[in-house]
């Protein structure tokens, strides 16, 4: 087991560590049946950092759910595809077994840390139930050794001290860091953050990504960055997906997306990003609004809102075509470019 | 039971812990009656010193402080005044009952009466209440369902009418009366909780717990009780004060404590019949009552008060 964490080591060459294919998340809800998340494929490497961009409402958060099978049940269920994590597929394990899973080989870190932490216990108190959940037999002296070692890897001051710090003594920053510290106590190989800076000010997110980047230097830790701000992604992340109702319709290097995006919908959203060297003019904005999730159109579900689509587009579900080395697109105007 | 609600506010108040010092109904009460503020920066001695010698001390050593019989009196003495009354005696403090029974002795060992039933009902009706309603809160589904149900019915139920039924069936007792009182009991604790959990499911801290690999149980209780345990403590000291009222309402209409024991209630009725020759019998008990229960509605204020995390910062 713990094999699996160690094995990636180093080796960018090796496999993937976490391999996701056609995965379906639906949400029924009153109103209809939600496809949130609607056949996503995507590999994770060790030691990389992948981004999943998109706007509210495009899946990110029902995708990253999906993979720990933490979907809320009983409106969402996963109705197909498979996780591979270590050679199994996660989605045929049973609940006992994810729950060993969870935390011990892949850890989540959720969008509001500040609130992420019980305000009854003790900082010490809470990293070691994190331990202690995974390693029943270990001896108090090493979960001890083991809580400072991860308040001392996500860069905590005085570690010992702040063992007996109860949440509600530290900032929102600290206490960032100390959840950061629990997801990756018990030595992971993957890492989901998602949206992990929303709640916090500017300048605390730039500090916070740099530790998420120091962590998988030091670790080699496979993390998936979930987020709706492009400029996070350029800081941080090796390689983005690009996520639109349920779908990811672009995916390649980092460099690549930002140099030639190939989606109309990639390059809509680079060009909604504020930029300091631009004068005070209006943002461009994407035109129309998001589609609802629930009667998607049968053909490309960014059709209606693309300036340049096609009458293909409105019919058939684009298939996705190489543009570039490990670079795709999602969308018809590409195969007429090929 | 609305009796010892009046002195608590409107009765609902510790239902949604009220945080406000400069608003609310709990600030309006305040300025209409400061003499009965509760500020989290203040121990209510005063109420603290009431319940401990006049229920805790009494109901322990009942009989190590007294000297008379609570059961048998002397026939003699039948009906002394209070000590400081003509005709009374140092012998009797608070007087004599028509049987010659020293109404102190029997308001003491009514105090241990009065606490066995609270802690009997309390324990049975916050064990069960707080189980069902946290597994209502938590799984929802069919158990919420069925939970709910059986709240909002046992909340309808007429105690009095019920007890009443009960009584005449199978006739009074100690174990008849802590039955009746605990059958509705749970239904408060459940209802507290169900609607504490369903709040506390949905904290972060929950959902950390879930990804990082814990149970439902773990959940449960290492993540959500200890967070619901401030408004547990608060509902138990206020419903010590309800169940020592409906124990002596009961116990009053003859459906409670089976007679010559010296429940509070028991003796309040005792004494209606002599109430314009002999008013002691019946006021001091009935004091007791207002004494104790108006103590454990002010302690239980000043603790909602006291453990509301919010007010912690200020202290």
């Amino acid at each position: 087991m713990n094999g699996t964490a160690d094995d990636g080591g180093g080796a960018s060459v090796a496999g993937p560590v976490l391999e996701v294919k056609d995965l379906v998340t639906h949400l029924y809800t009153r109103w209809g049946i939600t496809k949130a998340v609607d056949g996503v494929s995507l590999q994770l490497f060790p030691g990389e950092m992948l981004g999943i961009v998109g706007e509210s409402g495009s899946g990110k958060s029902m995708l990253a759910l999906s993979l720990v099978r933490l979907v809320p049940e009983p409106a969402g269920r996963i109705l197909g595809g498979q996780v591979f994590l270590g050679g199994r597929d996660l989605l045929s394990l049973s609940e006992k077994q994810m729950r060993k899973i969870r935390g011990r080989e892949v850890s989540m870190i959720l969008q509001d840390p500040q609130q992420s932490l019980n305000p009854v216990y003790s900082v010490g108190n809470q990293i070691a139930e994190a331990i202690r959940l995974h390693d029943v037999a270990v001896s108090s002296r090493e979960v001890l050794e083991r809580s400072i070692a991860a308040l001392h890897s996500v860069q905590v001051p005085a570690p010992e001290r702040r063992l007996r710090s109860f949440p509600h003594q530290m900032s929102g920053g600290m206490k960032q860091r100390v959840v950061g510290a629990m997801a990756i106590s018990c030595r992971p190989s993957v890492l989901i953050a998602d949206e992990p800076t929303t709640a916090l000010d500017v300048t605390i997110q730039a500090q916070y990504l740099r530790l998420l980047d120091e962590i998988r230097k030091q670790t080699s830790i496979a993390i998936i960055l979930i987020t709706h701000d492009f400029g996070v992604i350029a800081e941080s992340c090796d390689r983005v997906a690009v996520m639109y109702a349920g779908r990811i319709v672009e995916q390649g290097p980092v460099s690549d997306i930002f140099d030639k995006p190939e989606h109309p919908y990639t390059q809509a959203l680079l060009k909604a990003r504020p930029r300091l060297a631009r004068k005070a003019e209006r943002l461009p904005s994407i035109e129309g609004q998001p589609p609802s999730l629930i009667d998607l159109p049968p053909g490309c579900s960014f059709a209606p809102r693309c300036p340049v689509a096609l009458t293909s587009c409105e019919n058939q579900y684009p298939p996705s075509f190489e543009v570039g080395d490990h670079h795709v697109a999602a969308c018809w105007l590409v195969e007429e470019m090929l | 039971m609305p009796i010892g609600r009046l002195f608590s506010g409107s009765g609902r108040e510790w239902a949604t812990p009220s945080a406000s010092r400069t608003t609310g109904p709990i600030e309006g009460r305040r300025r209409r009656f400061p003499w009965l503020r509760t500020r989290a920066d203040k121990v209510p001695w005063i109420p603290i010193f009431i319940i401990v010698f006049l229920l805790l001390l009494p109901a322990l050593l009942a009989d190590v402080i007294t000297v008379h019989d609570p059961l048998r009196g002397v026939l003699a003495d039948r009906l002394t005044p209070p000590a400081w009354i003509e005709g009374g005696s140092w012998t009797y403090p608070l007087g004599t009952d028509k049987q010659g029974r020293d109404l102190l002795t029997r308001i003491i060992y009514g105090a241990r009466i009065s606490l066995a039933v609270a802690s009997l009902t309390i324990l049975v009706g916050a064990s069960v209440g707080t189980t069902l309603g946290l597994l209502a809160g938590y799984f929802g589904g069919w158990i919420d369902r069925v939970v709910s149900w059986l709240i909002d019915t046992f909340l309808s139920l007429p105690i009095v009418l019920l007890a009443l039924v009960i009584v005449a069936v199978i006739g009074p007792s100690f174990v008849t009366i802590v039955t009746i009182i605990a059958i509705t009991m749970w239904a408060y604790f459940a209802r507290q909780v169900r609607g504490d959990t369903l709040a506390a499911r949905e904290a972060e801290y929950v959902a950390r717990s879930k990804v990082a690999g814990s149970s439902a149980w773990r959940i449960l209780l290492r993540h959500i009780l200890p967070n619901i345990a401030n408004t547990l403590i608060v509902l138990a000291t206020l419903q010590v004060g309800v169940v020592i009222l409906e124990e002596s309402s009961l116990s009053f209409i003859g459906a409670g404590i089976p007679r010559p024991n010296p429940s509070w209630g028991v003796m309040v009725a005792g004494g209606r019949d002599q109430v314009l020759i002999a008013w002691w019998i019946s006021l001091f008990p009935g004091l007791a009552i207002l004494l104790v229960v108006l103590s454990l509605n002010l302690l239980g204020d000043w603790l909602r008060d006291f453990l509301d995390p919010k007010m912690r910062q200020r202290r």
